[in-house]
């Protein structure tokens, strides 16, 4: 039952990232990598924070993604003239210069080493130190997310966003100075993934560098655009496929020799075929 | 005859080429005002300059008497002023409803975000729906309609801007007649209403019927400008334009 409720647990964590992932890439047509960057920023400010100055998870969880915002902002601003491909590479330089920092930054980070024995949350004397305790807390900052989530891509400003994604100069024209609007997003996004990197660390209760690589960005955007761009649901549901298929293929019985290689080709096979045969993701209305 | 808006020997190249070249012209107020001209005679460029499009490099635009140098996109609205494209550009992957809305929304993005007059914008974004014949289609994506829809879907967006100076780039092109009666019929009301509207077309008999003033262009240059059928009577604008 452990096990089920860890596998929950990441498919909350992702499920944050992907609708975070979502809001400034699906909703807002950026091509950002640097989901995994803000996402660590998060992990990494409530393991310092926890482990150096005893700090509760839960007031990391309000500090992180304003932090994340602040350092969102600045990118965000720097960045403003970049669009497309080139805005892309230039979040892939900042994703690159946050694991430099962290991995090198010893006293802080603790480098290569990373952190270890980041608390778990506690709340009126109450440890969230079972997996049941913290897919409940999971559960309950996930639904939060797609709440907010819900009611921008609601809103008027999300229209906007949208109408950013469609064709951002045509919607200048109609008086919209649009680098405010993708700011905000791109701000938005990044304090949504600080929140999952709050909840990821204070759950793994270690972290290091390796946990916020290109990699773990590549994942959102594969979660995005299996579940479907431009859709709350369809986040919510890549991430939820790309949790469970891995861990459905441990269960499979290949060899043990070639276990981990099979898996991954089953893997990157499916990815592939539900492209071929449905490129706008299981849920997606749009294309990017 | 008052003017509204006014270019000053504006000038605007790609490369060598002068597709705008010191170009002074006048745009009375509250009538329509063609504006015409051989292919790549510079119809479109002067559009691109006038909205903010594109940067002038050389001359200036004057606003209702102010003038103003290098006009940025977003502030068209404040100016009031408005345009369409030659290649229409709808958000093709939003409602039809959407597509007016978001012309309606407030600029600010954190009034966007906790708006309170959706109600209010709806109503309007109904109305205007309902007058260009498209209230049917307004949960279908922009980018499902027909040619002609589309392009009533544009003047929808022309209509929710409210603006005074309204630039339509071809509204006609490639529209069978009766999608041109209407669109020629939504010009005449925004005419009524005091719009001042400039618009470039190629079709002579569309001119005549709507246009009080009329600009020709050759080469970036002003070749004529006056009353139209003073000037489509000029030897000048008939060997430039027409061939003749």
């Amino acid at each position: 039952m452990e096990y089920i409720f860890h596998i929950f647990i990441l498919i909350f964590i992702y499920g944050i990232l992907a609708i975070a992932q979502n809001l400034v890439m699906g909703s807002t047509g950026l091509l950002t990598l640097g989901g995994a960057a803000f996402y660590g920023i998060g992990a990494y400010t409530a393991a310092i924070l926890a482990t150096k100055f005893g700090v509760n998870i839960f007031a990391s969880l309000a500090l992180a993604p304003i932090l994340a915002g602040i350092i969102a902002c600045v990118v965000g601003v720097s960045f403003a003239r970049f669009r497309d491909d080139y805005f892309m590479l230039a979040t892939l330089g900042f994703l690159m210069i946050f694991h430099t920092v962290v991995r090198n930054w010893e006293e802080l980070t603790g480098g290569a080493y990373g952190i270890a024995g980041i608390s778990k949350p506690e709340l009126f004397n109450f440890t969230f130190q079972t997996p049941a305790s913290f897919l409940l807390l999971a559960l309950a900052i996930f639904l939060l997310t797609l709440g907010i989530s819900y009611r921008i891509s609601r809103s008027s400003f999300g229209r906007v966003l949208n109408a950013i994604r469609e064709d951002e100069d045509a919607l200048k024209i109609f008086g919209y100075k649009t680098s405010s609007y993708k700011l905000l997003a791109f701000t938005l996004g990044a304090s949504l993934s600080a929140c999952a990197g709050v909840l990821f660390a204070s759950y793994i209760t270690f972290i290091d560098s390796n946990f916020f690589t290109i990699n773990e960005s590549l994942l959102l955007w594969s979660m995005i655009i299996l579940g479907g761009i431009g859709r709350n649901r369809g986040a919510v549901v890549g991430a939820f496929i790309l949790i469970i298929v891995p861990e459905f293929l441990r269960f499979v019985g290949f060899p043990t020799e070639f276990a981990g290689l099979l898996r991954q080709f089953i893997y990157g096979s499916l990815l592939v075929l539900l492209m071929l045969f449905r490129p706008n993701g299981i849920l997606g209305k749009y294309k990017l | 005859m008052k003017y509204i808006l006014e270019t000053k020997s504006l000038t605007k190249s790609f490369g060598g080429v002068h597709a705008v070249d010191h170009l002074s012209i006048n745009i009375p107020q509250g009538i329509i005002t063609g504006l015409v001209g051989p292919n790549g005679s510079g119809k479109t460029t002067l559009v691109n300059v006038l909205s903010g499009f594109s940067g002038e490099d050389e001359g200036s635009i004057v606003f209702s008497g102010v003038d103003r140098k290098k006009i940025l996109p977003w502030e068209n609205q404040a100016y009031g002023i408005t345009r369409t494209f030659q290649q229409i550009r709808l958000f093709d992957q939003m409602s039809v409803l959407d597509n007016i809305l978001v012309v309606l929304t407030e600029r600010s993005p954190l009034a966007a975000l906790f708006e309170r007059h959706g109600a209010y914008h709806l109503k309007i974004a109904e109305d205007i729906l309902k007058r260009i014949d498209l209230h049917e289609k307004k949960s279908h994506h922009a980018g499902d309609l027909s040619y002609g829809q589309r392009k009533l879907l544009e003047m929808g967006r022309v209509l929710a801007m409210n603006s005074n100076i309204i630039l339509l780039d071809e509204p006609f092109a490639g529209l069978f007649p009766e999608m041109v009666k209407k669109i020629e019929g939504i010009i005449l009301e925004l005419k009524k209403e005091g719009k001042t509207i400039v618009l470039v077309e190629h079709n002579m008999a569309i001119i005549r019927n709507l246009c009080d003033h009329l600009i020709v262009m050759d080469a970036g240059k002003l070749l004529a400008e006056g009353h139209p059928e003073k000037i489509l009577a000029e030897k000048s604008v008939l060997e430039a334009y027409l061939g003749e």
